[in-house]
């Protein structure tokens, strides 16, 4: 955890540092468009989970939980042992030591997991899962991955300390963008 | 000849209900049956009320013939058939994302912007059209486009380089709606959001957002196509096509990024050596030659214009050389002006063919220098063999095609 905090104060100083070359922050409304929107309005629609979890609603669940949830609403697709069908995609290995190109095997944090069966799952009825049952979801897939154990409780505070185990693996260490940098010869991909 | 009178008769068919509507509504409320709920008020167009091709032109997006995933739909760009810049909007290649194509009511649509701001707001479309606008003609190439070999056998220009299509977007800049709404300080990311079932989501830093990202309404003159996003599309100018996203609905302002689903998991890749590749943003510097191309067939020896598209996410193309003898000697080629920044440049060079086997391919230079590699040269870089390729992601390497004696002509990239 500690670890984590550090490289995400030195993520904080970096995005700091780019927002810094931005010009004309807080400038007064030119063209008097658009509706103020009520609170509650940007609320409902405002569901993006980032790494630090803190838009994570209350609830809790586990790998236990998930598996009757995964039974009910998921095993259509994933298959009976989560590995996928041939129309869709299976959920393990999520994270191998060495990722494997499969869809779900390069996340590098758990938040994202939890954020995408929010809004996207299951695919008939996309955001129909209470969050209960998104913690229990996203607890079993986990668990099935070898990343928590079937008893571990996630919820908005055990969620995002999760330390995904490619959580290292990344290139470049921090999402950034230097404008008109140039790229050694031969760079892409 | 047959199944094309057939489908001309269909389109005729089609037409003649979307004319006899309003009565086939009329009888549909008699019956008392529930009307269809939200119907666009345009009903199908006649063919002379919105103008197709010629019959003897059958120019169409195809699918390759290996699936690069269950849950995408994918439809390549005709680029050995299509001449100039613009790709016409009904060509331009598809790589969704999503579970169906949304059916948004453009009168119902909203952008909602709110965040790390001191005045949220909320616009329809009709307000985002008062705003000040620009048309600018950009590329959106997917970041898997160019894997060799693809198609399965990488046979032609269309289905290994068809993922990128070049259009004159027009809109507002985001920059005007992120000053209207007034960006705080310690703000440096934005999370735009589809309005689909997936929510499709993406996090771009706010430098680019703040300089040239458009919300586009319009492309090519007319409203974005419902599979290009209708009615409102992020367009990211030289960045991976992933991030522009389709049917924009909101924006909220961060201070980090949200390594969403399809920014982080589905869409980072691997390297040999275990590392996951992510975040990538731009196009490196890319060019090839659409004509001639693999699959076609030259009818005979002597004259032939060379003719393909060259571009790069790290602005404008500078110079595009070509070659016909498999990279040993280059030759600059003519670029059709003008050459325009995050765009598609055509270049031109003429050749005659003696009838022997030839080696065609261009390298493009951009305007920062960097220049195209081969795909030998880009395998020594990373450190890699070639075969890597041929599932990574932002490939950029130089597209040899052979011409044999028989005018016969081939990929020969391995």
């Amino acid at each position: 955890m500690e670890a984590f905090r550090t490289r995400f104060s030195r993520l904080l100083t970096a995005t700091i540092a780019l927002s810094a070359s931005v010009t004309a922050l807080a400038q007064g409304p030119t063209y008097q468009l658009g509706r103020v929107p009520s609170q509650e309005e940007i609320k409902a629609r405002d569901t993006a989970v980032s790494p630090e979890g803190k838009e994570l609603p209350p609830g809790r669940g586990t790998a236990k939980e998930g598996e009757t949830v995964y039974v009910e609403k998921c095993r259509s697709c994933h298959g009976p042992n989560a590995t996928g069908s041939a129309l869709h995609r299976g959920l393990v290995p999520l994270g191998n030591a060495k990722p494997v190109k499969i869809p779900f095997s390069l996340v590098p944090y758990a938040t994202t997991v939890w954020d995408f069966i929010n809004r996207a799952m299951p695919q008939t009825k996309p955001g129909s899962l209470t969050p209960d049952e998104v913690y229990a979801v996203t607890a079993y897939v986990l668990y099935r991955n070898d990343v928590i154990t079937d008893t571990d409780v996630l919820d908005a505070t055990s969620l995002p300390k999760i330390r995904m185990p490619n959580r290292d693996n990344f290139l470049p260490a921090q999402p950034e963008w230097k404008p008109k940098a140039k790229r050694p010869f031969g760079y892409y991909p | 000849m047959g199944s094309h009178s057939h489908s001309k008769r269909r389109q005729f068919l089609t037409t003649g209900v979307g004319l006899a509507g309003l009565v086939m509504g009329a009888v549909r409320s008699l019956r008392g049956q529930t009307p269809a709920p939200a119907a666009p008020e345009a009903g199908p167009r006649d063919l002379l009320a919105y103008g197709q091709p010629s019959p003897f032109d059958n120019t169409i997006r195809r699918a390759p013939g290996r699936a690069t995933s269950v849950a995408d739909t994918a439809l390549m760009t005709p680029l050995q058939d299509l001449d100039g810049i613009i790709t016409p909007s009904g060509l331009h290649f598809l790589m969704d994302h999503v579970k169906g194509i949304p059916d948004l009511d453009p009168k119902k649509h909203r952008l909602l912007m709110h965040g790390m701001v001191d005045r949220p707001l909320e616009f329809t479309l009709d307000e985002i059209k008062r705003l000040p606008s620009v048309s600018r003609v950009h590329f959106l190439e997917c970041n898997a486009n160019s894997r060799p070999l693809r198609g399965p056998n990488g046979e032609s220009v269309q289905l290994v380089h068809g993922r990128t299509s070049c259009s004159e977007w027009t809109g507002v800049l985001l920059s005007v709606l992120l000053k209207e709404c007034g960006v705080q300080k310690g703000a440096s990311w934005i999370v735009a959001e589809g309005d689909e079932s997936n929510k499709y989501t993406m996090s771009i830093p706010l430098p680019k957002a703040m300089d040239d990202t458009l919300v586009a309404y319009a492309q090519n003159g007319e409203p974005v196509r419902p599979h290009q996003g209708y009615p409102l599309r992020l367009v990211v100018p030289g960045w991976e096509a992933i991030r522009a996203v389709k049917w924009l609905t909101r924006i909220s302002v961060v201070d980090k990024p949200y390594m969403a689903w399809h920014e982080s998991g589905n869409n980072a890749d691997t390297r040999p050596d275990g590392k996951g590749l992510w975040f990538r943003f731009e196009l490196g510097p890319k060019s090839v030659i659409t004509r001639p191309s693999g699959g076609q067939r030259l009818p005979g020896h002597g004259f032939h214009e060379i003719t393909g598209l060259a571009w790069s996410g790290g602005g404008a193309v500078r110079r595009v050389d070509v070659s016909t003898d498999g990279g040993r000697t280059y030759k600059e080629a003519e670029l059709q002006q003008p050459v325009l920044r995050y765009a598609h440049t055509r270049f031109r060079f003429p050749w005659k063919w003696n009838g022997e086997e030839a080696v065609l391919q261009s390298r493009c230079t951009d305007e920062r220098g960097e220049v195209q590699p081969t795909i030998l040269e880009a395998a020594k870089n990373l450190g890699v063999t070639p075969e890597y390729f041929f599932d990574a992601d932002h490939f950029n390497g130089i597209q040899p095609w052979k011409v044999n004696r028989d005018g016969s002509i081939q990929n020969a990239i391995l």
